[in-house]
Parts: structure tokens; sequence; C-alpha cells
């Protein structure tokens, strides 16, 4: 954690209900969070314990219930309250890298277009109209890419490229953008363990190096714990816990989530040298 | 659970397999269906005059009149491949005004992209371009602005936007939102979701509907000339008219040659793009 303690993004009393014919889901219930500026912290829980709504929040893309005096903070600039988005969101928007578990990439665009329109956000806008990006910004995309490392498929369709390669080429972007904080919805949810690793890696990497804010939602405690220093855990849209990842023992889960909790757990070690290395005594009971 | 088969100790758990049971209320609205569509056959069989019987008891005059179009008389061919040209170049240049108006207003009438107040009346408006058939259309400009093939290209260009429209709407309405929301993501506006997001994913489609639309003005703009909107349809109708039948088959071997060649081109620029 760094020593400046600006809030990068502060939730307060979010709160969000789903109505669907006469039924309603509580998604989240009067959530309140702070992340201090070049925090990596994770956000856990089962499916439907509302993580991804949290971050459709954070992000802007969707809107919370009008009733109350729920907001969001972003870098200081107001994103929603009330159930009302903010005036400036969209150069929120251009300040917050979104990386979603399905990529998002436009799949008949080459990988450098897809990463160069990171810029959007920053530049005259008939400018992104006609396409005209400066040679300048094409080489950060470049350099974007090469950080990743996947500059090499450069010229190549997103749609050609590997799940995890998509979601490098999405960081890329944020990269790009500018991004000072980013929000990864589920990002390795669709991942093979091995992508999944290298997409973690790059995030925390980025996170060291360029000291920016990481928000990651995660379905398996095991990333949480090896990645991000703090995780908050959501169970029926509540804030159920929240504190240092390590304290996050599967005994802990279980108690937290009952038999739920066994999704949460990883059956094995997740591979690669591991700077906390698991052993397979945490393989999940034989019978749940 | 009852035992229906003693060959093998597996089938023994399984329940007895039963059939569905006839839904009477179905059956009976189904045949209702079948009669409301043998009505309306018959309705329409007494409006449209059908009268099979007259293809046999005037077969004999039949023959006499096909038998005015041979051999076809392709005396006049410089003047009928000139005019085949100005039909090739009336259908290009309505196809294209056609599909230049069509991004936009296509994009005007997605549900998915704009509120109801901008695609209800753009919808209205497109409705109202395609119901009208191009040949009214030309009717219409030639009044307006002259005999001539330019009438032809404004009829054409009118109806195709109509029909491009709702065509590019569509595959819009099909699109995967995600890489849409990737865009907007990075704080982009509104314009650029649409460039970036949805273009790229509909294009392959664009294209295709924009050359089978150029196919079927192919075929539209060799009748608009008929009424005075340039083009072969023009000289057609002037043999028709003149009884001259020996020409006016060779001016429909022509228009069959053009329209074969040219949608076997179309056809094989729509496979590379989709």
């Amino acid at each position: 954690m760094t020593s400046d303690p600006a809030p990068a993004i502060r939730v307060h009393n979010l709160s969000k209900t789903f109505r669907k014919g006469f039924q309603t889901t509580r998604a989240l219930d009067e959530v309140s969070l702070e992340i201090v500026s070049g925090e990596m912290v994770a956000l856990i829980g089962a499916s439907g314990s509302g993580k991804s709504t949290l971050m459709r929040h954070i992000s802007g893309l969707m809107l919370a219930d009008k009733a109350g005096d729920g907001m969001i903070e972003v870098l200081g600039y107001p994103v929603q309250e009330g159930g009302r988005m903010a005036r400036g969101v969209r150069l929120v928007r251009g300040r917050v890298g979104v990386i979603f578990q399905q990529f998002n990439l436009v799949d008949r665009l080459s990988l450098m277009t897809n990463v160069v329109l990171g810029v959007l956000g920053r530049i005259p806008a008939w400018r992104g109209w006609f396409g005209l990006f400066t040679r300048d910004e094409k080489l950060r995309a470049l350099e974007a890419l090469r950080r990743v490392g996947i500059d090499q498929y450069a010229s190549q369709r997103a749609s050609t490229l590997s799940g995890g390669q998509q979601q490098r080429a999405a960081i890329a972007r944020a990269l790009v953008q500018g991004a000072e904080v980013i929000l990864a919805d589920e990002p390795i949810a669709s991942l093979d363990p091995e992508s999944a690793r290298r997409v973690m890696e790059n995030l925390a990497r980025i996170n060291r190096e360029d000291g920016i804010t990481v928000v990651v939602s995660l379905h398996q405690v095991d990333f949480a714990t090896r990645y991000c220093p703090r995780t908050v855990a959501l169970r029926d849209g509540q804030v159920v816990y929240d504190g240092p990842s390590e304290a996050l023992t599967h005994e802990f889960l279980r108690e937290l989530y009952g038999a739920a909790g066994e999704e949460l757990i990883l059956p094995g070690p997740i591979g690669g040298p591991a700077p906390k290395a698991r052993s397979a005594a945490h393989l999940r009971p034989a019978s749940a | 659970m009852t035992v229906i088969d003693n060959t093998g100790s597996a089938a023994q758990a399984m329940p007895q397999l039963q059939l569905p049971e006839r839904d009477l209320k179905r059956s009976l609205v189904n045949l209702a269906g079948w009669a409301v569509a043998l009505a309306v056959l018959a309705w329409a069989w007494e409006g449209s005059e059908m009268n099979p019987l007259a293809l046999v008891q005037d077969s004999a005059n039949m023959a006499e009149f096909a038998s005015g179009f041979f051999p076809p008389n392709f005396h006049e061919w410089p003047t009928m491949l000139q005019e085949m040209l100005v039909t090739i170049q009336v259908a290009i240049w309505g196809t294209v005004l056609a599909v230049v108006c069509s991004i936009p207003c296509g994009i005007l009438s997605s549900k998915n992209i704009v509120p109801w107040w901008v695609y209800q009346p753009m919808r209205r408006l497109m409705d109202a371009a395609r119901a009208i058939n191009e040949f009214v259309f030309a009717m219409l400009f030639v009044v307006a602005v002259g005999l001539g093939p330019f009438a032809g290209v404004l009829a054409l260009w009118i109806h195709t936007t109509g029909v491009l429209a709702k065509l590019f709407s569509e595959a819009v309405e099909a699109i995967d939102p995600n890489p849409v929301e990737g865009i907007r993501a990075t704080g982009a506006d509104g314009i650029h979701e649409v460039i970036y997001g949805v273009i790229p994913q509909v294009l392959p489609l664009w294209i295709s509907f924009s050359l089978y639309r150029f196919e079927s003005n192919l075929r539209s703009a060799t009748v608009i000339g008929i009424v005075g909107a340039g083009g072969i349809g023009m000289v057609l109708w002037e043999f028709i008219r003149g009884f001259y039948y020996a020409e006016t088959a060779a001016v429909m071997i022509i228009i069959i040659g053009t329209v074969t060649v040219l949608d076997m081109i179309s056809q094989v620029l729509r496979e590379r793009f989709t």
C-alpha cells in the first residue's frame, strides 16, 4: 500500500434491487467501501453475490436504486449519486480501465486497433470518428502490447487469438487509456489455469510498476490470497469481510459461506513459480 | 416402478415409457387453421378470376402470339446495348446513394442504439419509403425532374433506402453488446461506439445486403424505364407498343443475359465478404 491515503474509490451506502415480474432481488445491500490509491484489492463471493453488479456500478455502466443516498466517487469525481449518473461520467470512465470476463474486444478489428481505441476518451472526438490516430498513439499501443507480451500479434484480428491473449490485450487497452484505476470483472473466469495465472501476473505487475489501483473480482479465493493483499468478500449483496487476504483460510470461508463456500476454493494449486506456494493439502474434501 | 423387461437388469430400474397424450384442443386449433387457410385461397380465387381452362381453350392464339417472337431480331443491337448500359448505370447510382443514406437511417432505426422517440419515427419514415414501389416513385420523379435516367436513379434511391435501412438495422439489433460496452468503458462517445463497436460487427452483412439490393435494383431498373425513367425499359416498351415482337424478344434476351452475368458477379463478391 502506498503512503498516499487519497481514496481512489469510495462507495457509500449503495443498494441495487433487480425487479423481474413480481420478484425482487436485492443484488447490493447498502454496500460501503473505500479503496486507497495504489491498492490491489480482490472482490470475492459466490455466483450471484453481487461482485459483478458492484463492479458495473463503479465503472458507471449501471445505475443504483433511486431511493436512498447511495453514491460512488472515483478519483475524487462523482460517478453516480442517488441513482443518477453524474454529469462528467464520461471523463471519469476515461480514467478507469475496465476488464471484462468476456474480454469485450471487437473481433474483426486488429489487436493494434483494439488497443489504440483506449485513447478515445482523451483525444478530440472528431479524430476518433475518422480514425486519425497519431504515430505516437500507435506506438503507445504497440508498447502496451509488448508489456503484456503479445506485440507479435499486433496486426492479427482479435478473433484469431486465444482467450488469455485477448484478455491481455484488454489490459493493454486499459494501459493505453492511461487508466489510474483498473476494474477487472472476473477477468480469469473463462480462462484455463495457465492463462489465468498470466493475466493475474500482468495485473499485479502494472499495479506494482505503475501504481495503478486494481480491483479484481474473483471466483476463487486462492488467486486472491496469492495476488491481492486485501480482499473484500460479498455475500447476498453485503460486505461480510474486508481485510487482509491471508486471513481467508478455507475454514474461514466455509464459516462465511457455508456449503456455498466450496465453489470459491480451487481444487488444486495454481501452479507455476508461486510466491506463496500452497500444498495439495487444500484439496477439496471428498464429500461436500 | 414396473418391470417391463426382464432381459436386462439395467432396464428394470426404468419407469415405463409413455407417449404424451394427444391434446384435443391443439388438434382442433390445428384443424381450424387449415380451414381458414383454405377459405382464404378460395376467396382469392374468386377475386383474381382464375380460369385455368383459358390456357387450354386459347392455346392456339397463344401459340401464334409466341411465334411472333421468333426469330429474335437483333438488328438494332447498338441502341439496345447502349440503353442496357444506361440501365446498369442507373442501378449503380440508385444503389450507392441508398447505401450511403441507409447507414445513418439504419443506425437510427435500431432499438439497441437509440431511444424509442428516435427509432419509431425513423422506422415509420423507412416503412413509407419501402411501401411505395419504385415504379410509382419513378412516375412521380418523371414529373418532377423530367423524362430520363435521373428520375430512375431517384426512384431507386428512395425505395432502396427504405429496404436497406430496415435490413441494416436488423443486423445492428443482432450484434453482441459486449464489445460496444468495452468501447464505452474507455470513455468514448456514442459515435465512437457505433464506428468501432457496431459497424465492424455488421459490415460483412451490410455488404452482402447492399450487393443483393444492387441485383434487384438492376431488375427494377429495366422496368422503370417503361414509365419514362430511361434505360432499356423505355426501348422495351416502345417495341411492345409497336407490336415489334421479334425486337422485344431480342431486348428480353439482352436483359436476361445482363442480369444473369451481374447476378453471378455479385454473388461471387457476396461470398467473399461473408
